[in-house]
């Protein structure tokens, strides 16, 4: 190898591991300067907008979950919401608690599987959390439980986590019953000082100071926490309804990826938890607000290396917020609301566990779907990737070895979770040093 | 070093959702308990990554969709002792198998501004149609019962028994109410396979088929009630054309039923 001027470096990870899906990242480095930095989705496209076509608005909830196995309720609820504004309904304030309930399970499923399974590993220095669990086995125990805990939430509501079958336009196709719920809320509880110590530990792990400048953009709400619903908002003071996103968001494609790239206002920007946070972290209750300072981090953070305080931090409101609005539950009957469809177009949106998931829908008469589109939040934090890459690598240092700056940049990668199948439309290293 | 005597397992993903290989990820505790058992040697979304490393059983998910899918499938098959696939992905082509009923260029090109930029096959098909498959684990989701129950058995050199009864059988074993008999719906439950526990009539609602056809299912039949429940033929033909489209009983009875609809 040539190392007698200007250090060639080309770094190429074929399959990034610990991420949802497939993708490769492509570096190459001349000396001090970033020639190529390609953040490659090659994980093949599915087509489901096409699929959706001519299907009947019932069979909506189904079909978009199987884009991902992980967040398939953030799909789901994104299409109720899409259509049920279209048909002019609202399914009233059970199915809204139900329906946030239900989402409260698939954060806590979500990000402790990212916290634990997918990114601590990097930062205490394991391959996996099952090689982690021989050093750490309280820590792997107690994460592999709250995600547990999220799944069988999901369960009480969906019949079972990945691909629930509970939720309809309308509503739910069954409500659970109350003892089934009693047995849940006393989990729920014992389980918060568990989420609590999750948050401690996650805020006690040393993160490389990496301040960016970057806009937020997340759904905000007049009284809650961004979940099952909201207006879109941006860190520059935009609000918008999910019907006018396509006013101020641009979707584009390049080469190397299938999946399509977002901007706004011409620029990358940031969907997710540290997003929410960011800029609602004024809607959560006192106790959280109060346990987020206390972890030492100053909120709001411009520091992606705080994504995961962030993802735990959610962890713990979304299981204090699932124990509140089951507190008082009550079983009903009929736990959705008559449905008429009526033609038009449907815009809908909710918090995916990575970030904001905008659906549009065109319907017609008979309520068959005439065309559909998805914007998934890894897609729009594509581009925010890749330039955060950029940035962190060069404040990294570009004369570490290949396996420093691969480490690096794969925890660059992580701190997005981001869940490729969704995008396809995620990573192997390719770098190369000239 | 003792590990190394342990049997290697492989998990491996293809065109997919990443919610079947949850139901190893979704085990908790007991995840741990099968790490004792078994090494993980290739597991990418779980960290282990040594994709063409010779393996006791190989799980693959996702259906084959790209030319670069067919190499590694190969490359999986003669690397592994037993491969099982598990889900309606690998098992029957997944929901994108849709895509081999329509034109697929087309449908890229509605999607994608560039297509020449898209790498990726006319049809989505199941692994069973490229190399051989030792073992089929059906459902859209497997769950982490059926994983367990394959693993276990395949440690202890035997086959696991297969489920091949239907939903409507799971229902009266359940002391399910029937959702067709009772409410009209237009459940899949008689043509069905069971193992998902029939979740859906038990919340109510009709089954839609995420385990695949059953033993001998009798679709003509189903297809014909379906009418009788006031069914046009095209929405009888989007119940067989949904999750397992692409395992021949449905697709058959799919397009059949789509056929009354042209004609």
């Amino acid at each position: 190898m040539d190392e007698t001027q200007t250090r060639k470096v080309n770094i190429h990870v074929p399959v990034l591991a610990r991420v949802e899906g497939e993708g490769a990242l492509h570096l190459r480095i001349r000396g001090d300067v970033i020639e190529t930095l390609m953040l490659q989705i090659y994980e093949p496209p599915r087509l489901f907008e096409k699929f959706l076509e001519g299907r009947s608005f019932e069979e909506v909830p189904d079909m978009v979950a199987r884009i991902c196995g992980i967040c398939p309720v953030a799909y789901q609820i994104s299409a109720v919401n899409a259509l049920e504004s279209l048909f002019g309904i609202d399914p009233g304030p059970w199915v809204h608690a139900m329906r946030r309930v239900l989402y409260c399970g698939e954060w806590i499923q979500s990000h402790c599987l990212h916290i634990h399974l997918l990114a601590a590993p990097d930062y205490l220095g394991y391959e996996s959390a099952i090689a982690m669990a021989h050093d750490h086995p309280a820590i792997v125990r107690r994460g592999l439980a709250l995600q547990g805990l999220g799944n069988d939430l999901m369960t009480l509501l969906g019949a079972r986590s990945v691909h629930p079958v509970g939720i309809k336009v309308g509503g739910f196709h069954h409500a659970p019953r109350a003892d089934d719920v009693a047995a849940m809320l006393a989990r729920l509880r014992a389980a918060l000082s568990e989420s609590e110590a999750l948050v401690r530990w996650t805020a006690s792990i040393p993160m490389p100071d990496d301040e960016q400048t970057f806009t937020c953009v997340a759904l905000r709400d007049a009284g809650e926490y961004p979940i099952h619903r909201g207006r879109i908002t941006a860190s520059d003071g935009l609000a918008i309804d999910a019907a006018q996103y396509d006013r101020h968001f641009t979707e584009y494609q390049v080469e190397h990826s299938t999946a399509l790239y977002s901007q706004y206002r011409d620029q990358p920007y940031l969907v997710g938890p540290l997003a929410r946070l960011n800029t609602s972290a004024d809607r959560l209750p006192d106790v959280v607000q109060q346990l987020m300072h206390d972890t030492g981090v100053r909120w709001p953070s411009r520091s992606m290396f705080h994504s995961m305080v962030a993802r735990a931090v959610e962890v713990h409101y979304a299981l204090s917020e699932a124990a509140h609005l089951l507190e008082n539950y009550m079983e009903v009957p009929a736990p959705a609301v008559a449905v008429t469809p009526r033609a038009g177009i449907g815009y809908g949106c909710s918090e995916a566990p990575r970030g904001l998931l905008w659906h549009r829908y065109q319907v017609d008469a008979e309520g068959l779907i005439v065309d559909a589109r998805i914007v998934p939040p890894t897609s729009q934090n594509q581009a925010r990737i890749e330039e955060d890459l950029r940035l962190s690598l060069q404040d990294f240092g570009l004369r570490h070895s290949d396996e420093e700056l691969r480490l690096h940049c794969e925890k660059v990668i992580r701190n997005y979770d981001p869940c490729i199948s969704c995008a396809t439309h995620f990573l192997k290293l390719h770098a190369e040093r000239l | 070093m003792e590990s190394t005597a342990k049997p290697k397992v492989a998990v491996h993903k293809f065109s997919s959702c990443d919610g079947c290989q949850l139901a190893f990820l979704n085990l908790g505790a007991a995840l741990m308990q099968v790490a004792e058992l078994v090494d993980f040697t290739h597991f990418a979304e779980a960290g282990p990554l040594a994709p063409d490393a010779a393996v006791d059983i190989a799980f693959v998910e996702g259906s084959i969709a790209t030319p670069d899918d067919l190499q590694r499938i190969a490359r999986v098959r003669e690397q592994s002792r037993f491969l099982v696939t598990i889900g309606a992905c690998a098992t029957a082509g997944g929901v994108q198998a849709l895509r081999n009923l329509a034109n697929a260029g087309e449908w890229i090109a509605g999607v994608y501004a560039r297509p020449e930029h898209i790498h990726s096959l006319d049809r989505s098909t199941p692994i069973a149609e490229h190399v051989k498959v030792d073992l089929e684990l059906w459902g859209c989701p497997v769950n982490g019962r059926q994983v367990l129950g394959a693993l276990r058995a395949l440690l202890f050199g035997v086959m696991p028994a297969q489920e091949n009864d239907k939903v409507c059988m799971e229902c009266k074993r359940r002391q399910t109410v029937c959702v067709m008999v009772t409410r009209g719906r237009a459940c899949m439950g008689p043509v069905t396979r069971t193992g998902c526990g029939a979740l859906c009539p038990s919340f109510g609602r009709d089954c839609y088929a995420c385990y695949g056809p059953a033993e001998n299912p009798n679709t003509a039949a189903l297809a014909r009630r379906f009418e009788g429940l006031g069914l046009v033929p095209e929405a009888v033909a989007r119940r067989f054309l949904f999750i397992n489209n692409g395992a021949p009983a449905f697709r058959d009875a799919g397009l059949k039923s789509g056929e009354r609809h042209d004609g």
